[in-house]
């Protein structure tokens, strides 16, 4: 195979609990995002218009969605002859199999992968976060400090430095410390968990990391401290712009309603720089005579007949006659009948509503009542809820307890 | 119905819509907000299992090989069959310049003797309908036919608007007995959809026996000529058609899409309609947008209202403005307080703030591609 200058590894392959019944059959990665997307689609995209076209993705948890939605890896423009884009599931060897253990694991299981493209740089990558990036000037970055390994940071808001892997840094970047989760922040540069290896140095410490028994085989946990340890070249990248972890509720959620902004921080209409997906093979939305829609998202084989506000629709959602949906997210094929309505709510794909049904309804008024994950409602995929359904605010429902869960009111 | 292949003709230059035609054939118009006429007949074959399709091309074909590139999006990157893509070439025996359909045909016989299907469906590409030709092709081999043409019974049509067809009349069996090409005065409402199906061996003897004596036209020259020789036989389309022949029923049947009746037809009853992925981002819709009755693809951003249009992918529609009975083509941007009502606007238009443009129903206003106003 020709040699590739970087390969990327995309950690696909968590679970993402705390996403509730929207991961319940599905990796975090296949989750829906922002009216067509998958939060997949956004490193994959970075990728391709980065330059990098050789990508291992590697699944784990309920991968049946996420493998048929990248395919041969079309739609990013990563079917190549050579490099591309490729699965890499656990699997068995010769005399035992197991499961990826952690971050660095599930690298490591996968050299031979990496070796065959003989790359002087490995990219790391995860599978949750929404955001644009250039990795070729990380990497132009890299090259030029002449690191061994280079992190991507983001400027938090201090208050928040405390819940983020903190970098201490000199004033060129060179890493001097690292603390996950520090009491008392004296930095406020954030990791990204994106990291740029080179990858005979990675290899080294992935295969030493291997040999250590109290090791959790995480590249935060492991990896990164030791390389500091041993005085490894650590810089960190700085990164500027729109840059979501989405593995919670309340951020995914967040993180949709931000597209609605007028000036959205986050531009997905730059044609330089498109982020790419399956796109669904429908007709333009319609709206019909009656219908209201007012700073929301809609694509294409969307039906409105009702009252849409604040809210991101997918493909083939739609809203009967009547109904009001107001500050929710309608994933893929969700069905709502007549006069429902439906408030701070996710709707995963799928899931038809019937008609007269009160969701997440709060008697306030508030125009964009402010949220905590707990008031959002969210409803799992595939589910059929009769007409006159009711549930109250903060709930998540599937096909296992959506009968149990109906309020009175 | 992998024993069948299909051919589009898409060289029709004997319609013209001005000003949407210049840079384009009809086959590559933008039709329902994110599609080109040809989409259908194409998405039709694919949907009725035809993997095998040559495209014949004569004027402005640029933008249509653009359109469809390997045949991707339609699935139609086969190592066996797949898409062709036919344009008109100059040899000994070849001007390259098409005097009529059966002279393309000619043109192209070594693409089609090559192919190793039994039965060939021939489409034009000024009508857009959804339907598979399965049933249309059962029928023609229950009924022992030598050439099925599909029809539609036309009964709202007005007198010019047929004498603009080809029209049949058939039997109780339905066999055509006759056939008249834009007749002056219309005896028949049963308007040709230019959709044939034909045994391959039969068409390709007919093209070169056609071709030998100097003739050229398919409706003329082998169908009027053989009524009787050959069982022509009649198969009714019985969902929705448009017919796009004028700038007058481009706009009419554009809009005609805003009928669910229709739009059910064309989109969801005999199967998804492909066509050229943009990867645009879903439709926003401002604070102060307002939107009735109308269809509105990807990348749009609206701002201002929206009534009884077509909009098709990344239209913008500025604050205050107002739009009425229009259609508005890939990336037109419509600024501030601009009232617009009964316009067509080719792609990449831009109307400037605060300006009007009112057309009539039936004589609506077409701005060029690329224009400012």
């Amino acid at each position: 195979m020709v040699a590739k200058k970087c390969v990327a590894m995309l950690l696909a392959g968590g679970q993402g609990s705390r996403l509730g019944v929207l991961t319940k059959n599905t990796a975090k990665p296949a989750v829906p995002f922002g009216g067509k997307y998958r939060i997949i689609d956004f490193p994959l995209s970075n990728c391709t218009n980065s330059g990098i076209d050789t990508i291992g993705v590697l699944t784990q948890y309920k991968p049946l969605k996420l493998n048929s939605y990248i395919g041969i890896g079309q739609p990013w423009d990563l079917d190549r002859l050579n490099g591309g884009v490729t699965i890499l599931p656990p699997y068995m060897k010769q005399t035992a199999g197991e499961w990826y253990s952690g971050t660095a694991n599930a690298i490591c299981q996968n050299i031979e992968f990496i070796e065959a493209y003989n790359p002087e740089y490995v990219l790391i990558l995860s599978g949750d976060q929404i955001y644009k990036m250039d990795y070729s000037a990380m990497l132009a970055f890299h090259e030029e400090k002449k690191a061994d390994v280079t992190i991507a940071i983001l400027e938090v808001p201090w208050e928040d430095a405390s819940r983020f892997g903190i970098m201490n840094t000199d004033e060129e970047n060179k890493v001097y410390e690292f603390v996950e989760k520090p009491k008392n922040p004296i930095s406020n540069k954030a990791s990204m968990g994106i990291y740029i290896f080179n990858w005979k140095k990675l290899r080294q410490y992935l295969m030493e990391d291997q040999r250590t028994p109290s090791s959790s085989n995480d590249f935060g946990k492991d990896i990164i401290p030791k390389m500091l340890q041993d005085g490894e070249q650590m810089y960190a990248f700085p990164f500027k712009g729109y840059w979501r972890d989405v593995g919670t509720i309340q951020s995914l959620w967040e993180a949709n309603m931000d597209l609605l902004e007028e000036s959205s921080e986050l531009d997905l209409y730059d044609p330089a720089w498109r982020i790419y997906s399956r796109n669904p093979v429908e007709p333009p939305h319609f709206i019909a005579r009656g219908a209201n829609v007012k700073s929301c998202i809609i694509t294409e084989g969307g039906m409105i007949y009702g009252d849409v506000n604040h809210s991101v629709l997918f493909a083939g959602v739609t809203v009967g006659k009547g109904s009001r949906v107001r500050n929710s997210i309608l994933m893929p094929n969700v069905k709502i009948g007549e006069n429902t309505i439906i408030e701070n709510a996710i709707i995963a794909e799928n899931t038809v509503i019937g008609d007269n049904c009160y969701i997440g309804y709060s008697t306030s008024t508030q125009e964009k009542p402010s949220m905590d994950g707990n008031d959002i409602t969210v409803i799992g995929e595939n589910l059929t809820l009769p007409s006159g359904y009711k549930l109250d605010k903060g709930i998540m429902v599937d096909s296992e307890n959506f009968l149990s869960f109906q309020a009175v009111i | 119905m992998r024993d069948t292949m299909g051919i589009i003709y898409t060289g029709d230059s004997n319609i013209s819509l001005q000003e949407l035609t210049l840079r384009r054939s009809i086959a590559a118009l933008p039709f329902a907000g994110r599609y080109r006429v040809i989409d259908f007949t194409l998405s039709n074959m694919i949907n009725s299992g035809i993997t095998n399709v040559g495209i014949i091309t004569q004027n402005n074909y640029h933008s249509l090989m653009d359109h469809l590139d390997s045949g991707k999006q339609w699935d139609l990157d086969r190592k066996s069959g797949g898409l062709f893509i036919l344009p008109p070439y100059v040899s000994h025996d070849n001007t390259g310049w098409y005097r009529g359909e059966v002279d393309a045909f000619h043109s192209n016989m070594s693409y089609i003797r090559r192919s190793s299907q039994t039965y060939v469906v021939i489409s034009g590409s000024s009508m857009v309908c959804g339907l598979t030709f399965r049933k249309a092709m059962e029928f023609h081999k229950e009924n022992l036919a030598d050439i099925t043409v599909v029809y539609k019974e036309d009964k709202d049509a007005t007198k010019e608007e047929l004498s603009s067809h080809t029209l049949i009349r058939t039997d109780e069996n339905h066999r055509i007995w006759d056939i008249e090409v834009k007749p002056s005065v219309p005896m028949s409402d049963k308007v040709s959809m230019e959709m044939y199906i034909i045994d391959k061996k039969l068409f390709e003897y007919l093209v070169e026996e056609c071709a030998a004596r100097g003739q050229y036209d398919f409706s003329k020259d082998i169908l009027i000529r053989n009524l009787d020789k050959l069982r022509i036989l009649g198969f009714e389309h019985d969902g929705y058609l448009a017919k796009i022949d004028s700038i007058h029923s481009y706009f009419k049947t554009n809009l005609e899409m805003l009928e669910p009746e229709n739009f059910y037809d064309l989109f969801e009853k005999s199967g998804p309609i492909y066509t050229k992925v943009k990867d645009e981002v879903p439709a926003r819709y401002g604070e102060n947008a307002s939107a009735a009755n109308s269809l509105v693809a990807d990348g749009c951003i609206i701002d201002g209202v929206v009534e009884n249009c077509v909009l098709f992918r990344g239209v913008k529609v500025g604050k205050n403005a107002y739009i009425k009975d229009s259609i508005i083509m890939q990336d037109s941007e419509i600024q501030e307080r601009v009232i617009l009502d009964n316009v067509i606007l080719d792609k990449n238009v831009i109307v400037r703030k605060g300006k009007r443009l009112m057309g009539q129903e039936s004589y609506p206003v077409v701005i060029r591609k690329h224009s400012v106003l």
